[in-house]
Formats: structure tokens, sequence, C-alpha cells
């Protein structure tokens, strides 16, 4: 395939990815890598290369937006990224030890586990009420967030152990894969230390990109980052995600969401089976 | 009484923590911004030269060493090659988080947070050691 003709359709293709994962709040990343390795028969760590710069552009870039909102918290933000970050270094080291197979083998299994999580999504209870855990605020994890009719809603954080374990899994998922993991982020925030979802989502938006950062150092001396593919991935995921913001319409969302969860689906079931027969 | 209802009802550390985020979100947003006009440049220009060529990311080579690294990055950047144009917006857009963490440790030492400041160095070491190991 020319140069431009290929370059003008992964383009295409990462803006519908982008576009796709800011509306269903899913991100592009995961759709991406597969979009490249099965759609465009790209090596997959040239995909994971690409993909990680795309998910640094996308989170930055929205930054912005989701703070106005007064959720996210930089205290919880920066506590977990300690755990993120060498969780993403370790994730790099493992990828360029791992044989592409068995990549594409474990980016299988996330994308059935994220198709399952985006799936139960639509049915989610609150969060429960817990007691005050002391470490919460000798740590200055407590906080607050806007109600929405004025006053500002008090919360506590629990279970920090546990979460912090867990971010260091996230982070692993995402230096191993190039993918942002902010599903993974965002479980660890809200199921594990009990955190509101609102402040979860936000904040978990804000830990991606200085995650992916951590492990794309890392990419970028292996060779795996390769300017003619990266280009387009990120200017074309970057505006889709941009666009997707802008226009999300709140009413077919879900029926959105139902697509692009049979999307991962099946392309989880190809990546598995294409790594089963060693094919990528 | 009345002044410590005041510092109970306003304490200063939110308010700090909230203008924080404003600086951050609005710093990492120009940061993408510029990363992303020199990819476009640097892919304009790639584009350009390479139209007609035959792609093949079929098997994995890994880059030209000269690509990697940031040092040699900057002596192919005087030659104009629009691959490392591209790689240098690339670089700039992983140093934009890199700036927000280093911002934190500024912001927190304003607090005088001591806790927070050593809690932003550690993350930054991890990702300097990544950088530069």
């Amino acid at each position: 395939m020319p140069l431009l003709l290929f370059t003008s359709l992964v383009f295409t293709g990462s803006l519908a990815a982008g576009l796709l994962g800011a509306l269903t709040g899913l991100g592009g990343g995961v759709v991406l890598v597969p979009l490249l390795t099965l759609g465009f028969h790209v090596d997959i760590r040239y995909a994971i290369g690409a993909s990680l710069v795309s998910v640094i552009a996308t989170s930055s870039g929205s930054a912005a937006a989701y703070v106005r909102e007064g959720f996210s918290s930089v205290r919880i933000g920066m506590f977990l990224e300690i755990a993120t970050t060498i969780g993403a270094v370790f994730g790099a080291f493992l990828a360029t030890r791992v044989p592409t197979h068995a990549l594409a083998t474990v980016f299988g299994v996330v994308l059935l586990y994220s198709a399952w999580l985006s799936w139960r999504q639509t049915r989610r209870p609150a969060t429960p009420p817990h007691p005050r855990n002391p470490w919460s605020d000798r740590l200055r994890m407590s906080g607050s967030y806007p109600d929405g009719s004025g006053g500002r809603c008090n919360y506590t954080v629990d279970r920090i152990a546990g979460g912090f374990a867990a971010m260091f899994g996230a982070g692993t998922l995402s230096g191993l894969l190039g993918i942002g993991s902010g599903a993974v982020k965002v479980l660890a925030m809200d199921r594990v230390m009990r955190i509101p979802f609102k402040v979860s989502t936000t904040t978990s938006n804000f830990m991606i990109g200085v995650t992916a950062a951590a492990s794309a150092g890392i990419y970028l001396q292996r060779g795996y980052i390769d300017p003619g593919l990266a280009f387009p991935v990120m200017l074309g995921v970057l505006a889709g995600s941009l666009l997707g913001a802008r226009y999300l319409v709140r009413a077919r969302v879900s029926l959105l969401r139902s697509i692009f969860t049979l999307v991962i689906l099946a392309l989880g079931v190809e990546m598995i089976i294409n790594g089963w027969m060693g094919k990528s | 009484m009345i002044l410590k209802n005041t510092i109970a009802a306003a304490p200063p550390a939110r308010f700090d923590d909230r203008r924080m985020e404003t600086i951050m979100g609005r710093l990492l947003q120009a940061g993408v911004l510029l990363a992303s006009v020199v990819v476009l440049l640097g892919g304009a220009l790639y584009l350009k030269a390479h139209a007609g060529t035959p792609v093949n990311y079929r098997t994995f080579t890994g880059e030209a060493v000269n690509l990697r690294y940031p040092a040699r990055l900057f002596s192919l950047l005087k030659t104009g090659d629009p691959e490392a144009i591209v790689q240098l917006g690339i670089l700039l857009l992983i140093a934009t988080p890199v700036a927000r963490v280093v911002f934190a440790v500024i912001g927190f030492a304003i607090e005088r947070d001591r806790l927070y400041v050593v809690i932003s160095l550690i993350v930054l070491a991890v990702l300097t050691f990544s950088l530069f190991h």
C-alpha cells in the first residue's frame, strides 16, 4: 500500500476510534491496537507504541475540561501515580521480553474483560457507605466535590493498600499493552478504595497521561515508536476524542455503548485466536 | 471564635489545590497543542517526501537509532529531517505530563505540604528513570 493511502486510512480509523472512545467513555486505545494489527497488519510492537502516544495526547488534551467540573483530586491522583508509574516501567520492560503472540493473547483477554465491564456498568450500585479510615486524613486524601445544588459532598478513601496494589496492576497493563487502562484505574478507586464514581473517573483521566509517559521513554529507546505510524494515529485519535467530547449526545450513548461493547468482544476473540495460532 | 469559623469554612489549602489543578489543566492543553502542531508539520513534510513509497509495518525492525535518543535526534533535526520533526513533537508530548508533575512539586511546596512534595518527587524520579536510564 502506498504511504499516502495508508496514512489516510490509518488517520480515518484512528479518528473513528477516538470518537467512539470518547462517546462511550471507554477510551480509544483499546480498539486502536486491534485495528492496526488485524486491519492494517502492523506488527503489534509498532501498534502499541503508536497507541501509547495517542493515549498521552487524549488524556492531556481533555484534562482542562475535566478540571472545570471540579471533581478531580490532585492528591489522590499524585499518590496513586507512584504505583501506576512504577507499574508502567515494569510493564514496558515486560513488553520487550514477552513474545508477540503472547502479547496479542493478553491483549485479547483485556478486551474481553473491558467488554464485560462495559456491559456491567449500566447496572452499577452506588458506592456503599464505609467507616472512616484514619489514613485517609493522614495522607490528606479526604476531599469534597460539588453535589450539583450549590453545596459540597465530603468523601474519604478506604482500603488504600489494596487500591495502591490495583494501581500497580493498572500501570503494568498500560506499559505492557500501550493502553490507558482507565477502566482498571476507575475500578481501583471506585470499587476498591470506595471513592465516588465521578471523582474516580476524572482523577483517572489525569493519571493516564503520567502513567503512559512513564512507559513511553522505554518504548522510544526500544524503537517501538515509529514517526510515520505515530503521527496519523496521534492526530486522528486526538481529533476524534475532542470531537466526541464536544458532541456527546446523551440519548444515543447506551445504544452506541452496546455496539462498541460487541465490537470489543469480537476484536478480543480475534486477537486471542490470532495470538494462539501465532499469527501476530 | 469567628476567626476559627472562617478557617473551617474556607481552608486555604483547598483553594490552592483547585487553582493548582486549573493551571495544570491549561499547562497540559498548551503542551498537547504545541506537540500536535510540531507533529502535523513533520507529518506533512514526511508525506510530501515519501507519498508513493510502499508501506511495510508487518515486520518489526525497530526505529533507526538516531530517532531513539534525544541527543542524536537534535543533530538530525538540523538537517530538517521530517521523521525527526515528528519525533520531536512526540518528545514534547511525553514531556507534557512530566511538566505537570514538576509543577505539582512547585505547587505543593507553595502550599507547604511536605508530604506531597515528597510524593510528587517520587513520581518525578520514576519518570526521569524511564526517560534517561
